[in-house]
């Protein structure tokens, strides 16, 4: 359902992306690890269609359409999610009214009638259970006072709500303690599917135990480096990125 | 005679004698001094900017330029130095240089009297003296700018971190009489040089004398000054201070400016961060009672993108005297993704006290985060019960939250001597001195 | 984000919607002001001569003064000699007794405007004194009100009818000296709205006053005055929007409310005038006095305003707060586009014990709008315990337009205590880029931020007004945005 074709990205001038090539079909579990700076962020930022960087070759292909081509939120209405690293807060936004506005803002590109505030709140509820998170959430602002652990559990509710056909997860384990972690992690494993595709940016490969990746990815200095199952995993574990780096530079 | 009077024929009959006469762009400069003052006089109340600050007193009395020698002896001195810290020492007597109670290391920074150097190198200054105060805002300026008599001049040549400290001490005297003191300072921080400048201003008996000083602080690319200025003046004194401060890019300015002196006493602390990624901190600490009248007035131009500026100032209020704060940020509208907060607290401890905040914002550039806060209040109850539950009295109490709150701002210097020194005199300050004294 | 601020600037560039004329013969007074001026108004109204008099004394005052140069805005000089003061549509000569007889364009005029005269007003529960341009043509729910001895009239009725009220409270809170606008108003005063609440009595309904400047070169110079004795409550709405015009209009309204023992008045105002094209032609001066006095202990005033039309606007809405425990309230939203220019804000000004006040200012600059909030808070020596709440923020969309903040507090006693907070920030590129993320369009997403930013002022106006004032946020800012 994706296929990124040799992607260069820069930022300012400053190339961060040197030449991605991956592909993920549907019902994929794909993790991409790396060291700090390595453009794991970029990646997934560059999927769902942040302004401010700048393609400078290669293609996105998702779903047979040319993803470069379409803004920010009509990547979210064809059903590309990203779990932001930093969940942005928007003060003064009620929770509920923003996810009914990306709710129904989904349902109206597919068709689909717009929900009526019962039906939406009996989806809520449902979904809530889901990551543990209370129902007094609803009448917050968006992210605004929420803790690290709230915030990311708010980022995995959110992806249920909006059921995505392909999730990205940006350092969504950061930050949590091993309890929030695997309420995270529980929530995204409930919502594994033989129809969506999951690419998880992390940099810790503790995320992995819960989440049990398809393919492993090593991306260093805009590129990737290595691929491989779970075990590479297990492997980068035991010896840091380390020697997949000597390994690079010795080929 | 008018006072604008006064000081026109004082001119006129005390330039010749002024340091550095005969330099052509130095007569400009106090030529252009003199007559921007006479032009706008002393300032009233109608002025914005002196708007809770009535200048009258000063008006009313005729102040002229100190005399030649004031005999101080070193001794004398020491209640006003920090014990504890070594550092290098310009001493200034009625606003003038007395050589024998400095003491000047060796070393790669260059320090001496204004004065001297307007006499015997002009050069040196001629590029940045006078050219950051701006006389058209402030008549004090304008009127230093003619009279300017001495003070210090501070290089810190490029990339080099001075070792010690330098401190600037302005004794005055009450034996000097009425007398002005006009100083001028002016500190250069080149290029990737770091250093430490503390100004204090000190008071032999109480007399009734004004002082009047500029101080213009240059800092290069990179480099990165810690300023501190003291005002301990007699409580008769009148003092009167600008502090301008331009900052080139990357540069890091911190002022530490208390005052618990003076009759009358208002700083102006203008920064203007000219180039991007300037850090402007200000903090301030200001203690008056008895019929003290202090002002500050603060502006932080971002006049470049990325800038970050701090500014957090304190003021304990009491008996009849009153406290003014007026915090100015402007954002020029090429100083996208500035970062400034600005901050004034106010404790007022009486009824015939009053304090008066106008912290202000101007807002040219869209993508900037900027916020101010100011309060005036007293203690907080609960602060004060949760003490006494614990057995402190109520008295003590209120003394040790006020130590406290003023502590904070202190709490920003880097230099422990001065901290010390200041904790001192702060402890006389506050209510139950003595019980509070116990305790700490 | 270019392609952001285009959409933003493609809304922000919609033409102003209730921009037209109504032709209607006016009976207007030659431009130029002198005291045969003044004694003319105040003739064609048949004043008795105590109100002449206080109107010539406003007028020698007024004549005395300079116009204030401090506030942050921009204008040329107003020709105070090429303005009309007085002008009355001409069907008034023959007193219109019911809707049916007022001119039916008018009532279109209003129609097209919104405006619920008729059915709508019914349906709001809202009685309409609505003032075109200078004088009052319709009054409804007058016997309801009455019922409960309410009087809710115009100005120049109340003169009429109420005379010893008129003399007893004009003036007493706004003195014809106060300001150099105020003398002005109090001057030529053409007409506004008078309102007495009884002592005891709830106010029935909300009252609600529709402004409209029309004639070309007509100044207006409204005076309002609300009364609410002891224990009473009243509910106020004042609403505007005129038509489109090329040349300045300048309006100089004076409103005064007193507020006696435990009375609460809630003074509520969305102005949309027209703001001037977006080169910055044409529009509204709108040059206003505004002050509430809370006499009695416990008694309440709230100010809340949405401020979105005019060219230049010059108002801060005030409450002195005399009584023991009396209250006073800001909330505005002011939101300024194209080369509009707002000095607002509020004097709360603490005389009693135990007073306290809160204001929450919500500023919003798109465009080249330029924006201030200038307030007071004083605190006397009697203003013992006396509280104040400050929270201004400002939201700046393009980067061309300014946002100031300029706070005086002058506390003289220590057992008063004032908060002020601040902020300025920018629609966040990360908050939009977030919302898009989740499938939401920036325009909604910009209109969700906007309406959150403000939602603790708009949540103080009423019901009927809140929604008016959103609609009013949103085509004054949608695409302004970016």
């Amino acid at each position: 359902m994706l296929e990124i074709r040799d992607l260069h990205v820069s930022v300012e001038g400053k190339p961060i992306l040197n030449g991605i090539t991956m592909d993920v079909k549907k019902g994929e579990v794909h993790a991409i690890m790396g060291p700090n700076g390595s453009g794991k962020s970029t990646l997934s930022h560059v999927l769902a269609g942040r302004e401010g960087y700048e393609v400078t070759s290669g293609t996105i292909t998702y779903e047979g359409k040319d993803l470069l081509e379409m803004e920010a939120e009509e990547r979210a209405r064809d059903g590309i999610f990203l779990a932001f690293q930093y969940p942005v807060e928007i003060p003064g936004v009620n929770n509920s009214y923003f996810l009914k506005a990306a709710v129904n803002a989904g349902r109206t590109h597919r068709g689909e009638e717009e929900l009526d505030a019962v039906a939406f709140m009996k989806l809520v509820r449902e979904k809530m259970k889901l990551v543990d998170l209370k129902d007094d959430l609803m009448k917050r602002a968006v992210n605004e006072g929420f803790s690290g652990g709230e915030k990311k559990r708010n980022e995995i509710f959110q992806m249920a709500l909006l059921e995505p056909r392909l999730a990205l997860l940006d350092e969504t384990d950061s930050g949590l303690d091993i309890d929030a972690l695997k309420i995270v992690a529980d929530g995204v494993n409930a919502l594994r599917t033989d129809e969506r595709a999951i690419v998880m940016v992390t940099h810790y490969q503790r995320l992995l135990n819960y989440i049990v990746p398809d393919h492993v990815h090593v991306l260093a200095a805009g590129r990737i480096i290595k691929s491989g199952d779970r075990s590479l995993a297990l492997e980068l574990e035991e010896r840091g990125y380390g020697w997949v780096l000597e390994q690079e530079a010795a080929a | 005679m008018s006072a604008v009077d006064h000081y026109l024929n004082a001119f006129e009959a005390e330039a010749a004698g002024l340091p550095g006469r005969g330099q052509p762009w130095l007569d400009g400069i106090r030529d252009a001094g003199i007559e921007r003052f006479a032009e706008v006089g002393f300032p009233t109340p109608r002025n914005e900017q002196w708007k809770y600050t009535r200048v009258a007193a000063i008006e009313k009395r005729r102040f002229g330029l100190p005399a030649a020698a004031t005999p101080v002896t070193a001794r004398q001195l020491e209640p006003f130095l920090f014990s504890g810290l070594a550092c290098d020492r310009l001493v200034f007597v009625n606003g003038r240089y007395a050589s024998a109670l400095s003491s000047i290391s060796e070393g790669e920074v260059r320090m001496e009297s204004l004065a001297a150097v307007l006499k015997n190198e002009p050069a040196l200054v001629e590029q940045h003296l006078a050219h950051y105060g701006d006389m058209k805002r402030n008549a004090f300026t304008a009127l230093n700018a003619a009279f300017m008599l001495d003070g210090a001049y501070v290089h810190l040549p490029r990339n080099v971190a001075a070792e010690r400290p330098v401190h600037l001490l302005f004794v005055s005297t009450e034996d000097g009489g009425e007398f002005a003191a006009h100083t001028r300072n002016l500190i250069v921080a080149e290029e990737g040089s770091s250093g430490k400048v503390i100004e204090s201003y000190v008071a032999l008996g109480d007399g009734g004398y004004l002082t009047n000083n500029a101080t213009e602080v240059v800092l290069g690319a990179n480099s990165e000054l810690e300023h501190y200025k003291l005002q301990e003046e007699s409580l008769k004194a009148f003092h009167i201070a600008a502090l301008d401060v331009h900052q080139d890019r990357d540069s890091r300015f911190t002022s530490h400016a208390v005052s618990f002196g003076a009759l009358l006493g208002r700083q102006d602390i203008n920064a203007v961060l000219d180039a991007e990624g300037a850090v402007c901190n200000l903090y301030g600490l200001y203690v008056a009672d008895g019929r003290q009248h202090v002002d500050f007035h603060t502006t932080v131009e971002h006049a470049k993108p990325h800038g970050t500026s701090r500014e957090f100032y304190k003021g304990i209020i009491g008996g009849r005297a009153r406290g003014v704060f007026n915090g100015r940020v402007h954002v020029h509208q090429d100083a996208q993704k500035t970062d400034s907060q600005q901050s004034n607290k106010n404790l007022l401890l009486s009824h015939h006290a009053e304090v008066d905040a106008k912290p202000e914002l101007e807002i040219y550039a869209d993508d900037v985060k900027c916020s101010h806060g100011a309060t005036v209040g007293q203690l907080d109850d609960n602060m004060l019960f949760y003490l006494r539950s614990r057995g402190i009295d109520k008295e003590a109490a209120r003394g040790l939250l006020t130590y406290g709150f003023a502590q904070d701002i202190i709490d920003h210097m880097s230099l422990a001597a001065v901290r010390d020194h200041l904790e001192g005199i702060l402890v006389r300050r506050v209510p139950a001195a003595e019980s509070v004294a116990g305790i700490l | 984000m270019g392609a952001t601020s285009e959409q933003v600037e493609s809304l922000v560039r919609r033409e102003y919607q209730h921009g037209f004329v109504t032709d209607i013969e006016n009976e207007t007074v030659p431009p130029g002001l002198n005291e045969d001026v003044v004694r003319l108004i105040s003739a064609k109204k048949n004043e008795p001569q105590w109100m002449l008099d206080w109107r010539l004394e406003a007028y020698r005052n007024w004549l005395k003064m300079t116009p204030p140069s401090w506030a942050q805005v921009k204008h040329p000089e107003i020709d105070f000699q090429s303005i009309s003061y007085y002008s009355a549509p001409k069907s008034k000569d023959d007193g219109p007794k019911s809707l049916d007889e007022v001119d039916p364009r008018l009532l279109e005029t209003y129609e097209k405007l919104g405006i619920p005269l008729e059915e709508q007003k019914m349906l709001a529960g809202v009685a309409v004194d609505a003032v075109f341009d200078s004088v009052s043509v319709a009054t409804t729910f007058r016997e309801k009100l009455s019922e409960v001895g309410v009087i809710f009239c115009s100005i120049s009725e109340a003169l009429k009818d109420y005379p010893e009220l008129v003399r007893q409270y004009i003036g007493s809170v706004v003195p014809e000296n106060d300001n150099y606008f105020a003398a002005l108003n109090s001057a030529v005063f053409s007409d506004g709205s008078f309102v007495y609440i009884p002592k005891g009595v709830r106010c029935p309904m909300e009252l609600s006053t529709y402004f409209r400047i029309n004639a070309q070169n007509t100044g207006q110079f409204e005076r309002t005055l609300i009364v609410a004795e002891e224990g009473s409550y009243v509910s106020y709405l004042e609403g505007c929007t005129a038509p489109k015009r090329d040349e300045n209009q300048l309006h100089a309204a004076v409103v005064e409310l007193v507020a006696m023992t435990d009375a609460e008045i809630k003074y509520s105002t969305v102005q949309n005038w027209y703001p001037g094209d977006e080169d910055g032609r044409g529009g509204i001066y709108n040059f206003v006095t505004k002050r509430g006095e809370c006499r009695g202990d416990r008694s309440k005033i709230a100010w809340t305003q949405v401020e979105t039309g005019s060219a230049i606007t010059w108002k801060y809405p005030s409450c002195v707060l005399k009584g023991d425990y009396s209250v006073g309230e800001f909330y505005s939203v002011a939101l300024t586009s194209n080369h509009q220019q707002a000095d607002t804000g509020t004097k709360m000004i603490h005389v009693g014990r135990n007073t306290t006040s809160t204001i929450i200012a919500k500023g919003i600059s798109a465009m080249q709008g330029e924006q201030a909030y200038r307030g007071l808070v004083r605190f006397g020596k009697g203003a013992e315990n006396a509280r104040n709440y400050t929270q201004c923020d400002s939201l700046l969309v393009g980067d061309r337009c300014g946002a100031h903040t300029f706070p005086y507090i002058e506390a003289m006693n220590p057992t008063a205590k004032v908060e002020h907070e601040a902020s300025t920030s920018k629609i966040g590129e990360d908050q939009l880029f977030y919302c898009k993320q989740r499938g939401i369009s920036e325009e909604d997403a910009v209109s969700m931020i906007v309406n959150g930013f403000c939602k603790e002022v708009m949540k103080e106006l009423p019901m009927e007004f809140a929604v008016e004032a959103q609609k009013l946020l949103g085509i004054s800012l949608e695409g302004a945005v970016g």
